[in-house]
């Protein structure tokens, strides 16, 4: 039923800290590689080896400079799924095939009865989903459901990929439904918000702003070289510890 | 938003069909019509045809139409299914009423009561329609008031017009017809230029600050795009040739779609019998044309939110 369940407590989803993520794209490929071969398979590629390819990615690293001047930024910045709480894409869909979980909150597509008509992903804000034409389905993150649930896999591993895999992990699962969460203390600390709030959708995924950084100072003078060689220098260098 | 013809063209098709039925029910609940049954059953046929091309080309579009019939499940959230359910629900009442018209005559209160559903039920298809794209909140463009009234003058408008056509056709003066259908494209017309005037001067509804959520630290650009190559987001969302042209094919469609249609049907109004056979199915097939590139650019002038994140104007 493609109506919005009545939420229940529990709301599984991704805290995002764009201040450490460091753009690597490890997660999006983590991402792709995981689910290419589980619950959405096969992520279609079009001319994966040649010119122009194109494919079905469910996670994407955008990068952007904000501000100008010395403040400016650089931001590198995951985009995917947010398993918004009121979902839109959810609510278009004709057949059933887009709905929402009311035990965890992950918003899914049952690939079994999409009849691939897209209208979710003209009613997702953020472009999460993707159409995959070899297939006729719509593709989304599942937030990893054939990883989080797995009892095949050891423990500490049932975790979305993207999660799994982040070399500065930028990147946190949790019960955002949950006050005392890990992941709900995280956002209480570091002023995690929603994005484009003003679309009404209620995201479950939160972002984390980067840190502000200490006003820069005047560089430390530097001491004055002491002369002779490069051989001089090395023991003068030695000497002094 | 990327036009896609199959999209189009059941808008266009079955637009013109339901406000074809629904000037049929009205009409002859009215008595203004032609009393021959064949004329009855000829007409419906035509209005019923009209809308299952749209809808049959609707499907084409799907990536699996052969599980098409599953859109009509959801019928309590979507606005999709519920254009779906209705479409279907109208060849009931719309067959009935031809039926009815054929075997007890079009004066009976079988006949008006059925054309009368049949009109009812057609003209909730268009609205649920227009509803499918006035319910999407991320396109600025469809999501607004002007989109539902727009929609159904435009059917009635077009179906007038076919309406005539056929009446023209059957050797009846299809003076009250053609005098509507004249009515309804200036209304068309003018809802067309007071929503083009207000999306013109309509502000972005977010922007890369509120869409990245980095406001704080000042205006954002986009530095790196995520891939070097076009995806299916870019391809449907952030289409940008229509744009381009915009001013040109808005003429264009006032011309084909409105101006020159009205001409020929304020002719129809006036003259009455032996030109119209030719004049007015001529209108008719071009007040499609013209009607289908004005849609076109509903499409094409329609921006997404989600372009914003590849730095693209909204």
């Amino acid at each position: 039923m493609t109506s919005i369940p009545t939420p229940g407590a529990k709301k599984l989803g991704l805290v995002i800290d764009l201040d450490t993520c460091v753009g690597c794209h490890a997660c999006a490929v983590n991402c792709k590689e995981w689910n290419t071969s589980g619950h959405s398979a096969p992520l279609t590629d079009f001319n994966a080896y040649q010119d122009h390819p194109q494919g079905v990615w469910l996670n994407r690293i955008h990068t952007y400079e904000a501000g100008t001047g010395p403040d400016s930024r650089t931001v590198h910045f995951p985009r995917s799924c947010l398993h918004c709480d009121d979902p839109p894409c959810v609510t278009v869909c004709p057949t059933g095939a887009s709905y929402k979980r009311a035990e965890d909150g992950i918003v899914l597509v049952n690939a079994d009865i999409c009849i691939g008509c897209k209208l979710c992903s003209w009613a997702c804000p953020y472009g999460a989903r993707e159409f995959d034409d070899d297939q006729g389905v719509m593709r989304k993150c599942t937030l990893c459901i054939d990883r989080i649930y797995n009892i095949n896999i050891p423990e500490q591993e049932r975790q979305p990929a993207c999660v799994n895999t982040c070399p500065a992990r930028a990147r946190h699962f949790g019960d955002l439904g949950d006050p005392d969460s890990a992941v709900s203390r995280l956002v209480a600390e570091r002023g995690g918000f929603d994005l484009m709030p003003e679309q009404g959708t209620k995201p479950i995924n939160k972002y984390l702003p980067p840190r502000r950084r200490p006003a820069p100072t005047a560089p430390a003078k530097a001491p004055a070289p002491p002369g002779g060689n490069s051989v001089l220098r090395w023991i003068d260098r030695v000497l002094s510890r | 938003m990327n036009p896609a013809f199959s999209v189009i063209l059941l808008t266009t098709a079955s637009g013109a069909g339901y406000g074809m039925l629904a000037w049929l029910g009205v009409l002859n609940a009215l008595r203004l019509l032609p009393s021959s049954p064949w004329f009855g059953v000829a007409a419906v046929l035509v209005a019923l045809a009209l809308s299952a091309i749209g809808l049959l080309a609707s499907t084409l579009h799907l990536g699996h139409p052969e599980r098409a019939w599953r859109a009509i499940s959801q019928w309590r959230s979507s606005w999709l299914s519920r254009e779906g359910v209705l479409a279907l629900l109208t060849n009931l009442p719309a067959l009935g009423f031809a039926a009815a018209w054929l075997v007890s005559g079009r004066a009976t209160g079988v006949t008006v009561v059925l054309g009368l559903l049949a009109a009812a039920c057609g003209l909730a298809t268009v609205a649920c329609q227009a509803m499918i794209y006035a319910s999407l909140r991320p396109i600025r463009q469809w999501c607004n008031p002007l989109v539902l009234p727009n929609k159904l003058v435009l059917a009635l408008f077009t179906g007038a017009a076919w309406l005539a056509a056929i009446v023209a056709l059957a050797g009846a003066p299809p003076r009250i017809e053609a005098a509507i259908g004249l009515a309804c494209g200036i209304a068309a017309l003018a809802l067309k230029l007071t929503y083009w005037r207000r999306i013109d001067a309509q502000p972005p509804l977010a922007t890369m600050e509120t869409a990245t959520g980095l406001g704080a630290i000042g205006t954002v650009r986009m530095l790196e795009a995520p891939h070097t190559e076009e995806n299916y987001l870019l391809r449907e969302m952030a289409y940008v040739v229509g744009r381009k042209h915009a001013r040109r094919l808005r003429q264009i469609a006032v011309a084909l779609g409105y101006v020159i249609p009205g001409v020929l049907l304020a002719a129809g109004t006036a003259a009455g019998t032996t030109p119209d056979r030719v004049l007015l199915p001529l209108t008719a097939l071009l007040g499609l044309l013209g009607i289908y590139i004005e849609r076109w650019l509903f499409f094409a002038e329609a921006t997404h939110t989600m372009a914003l994140y590849y730095g693209r104007k909204i």
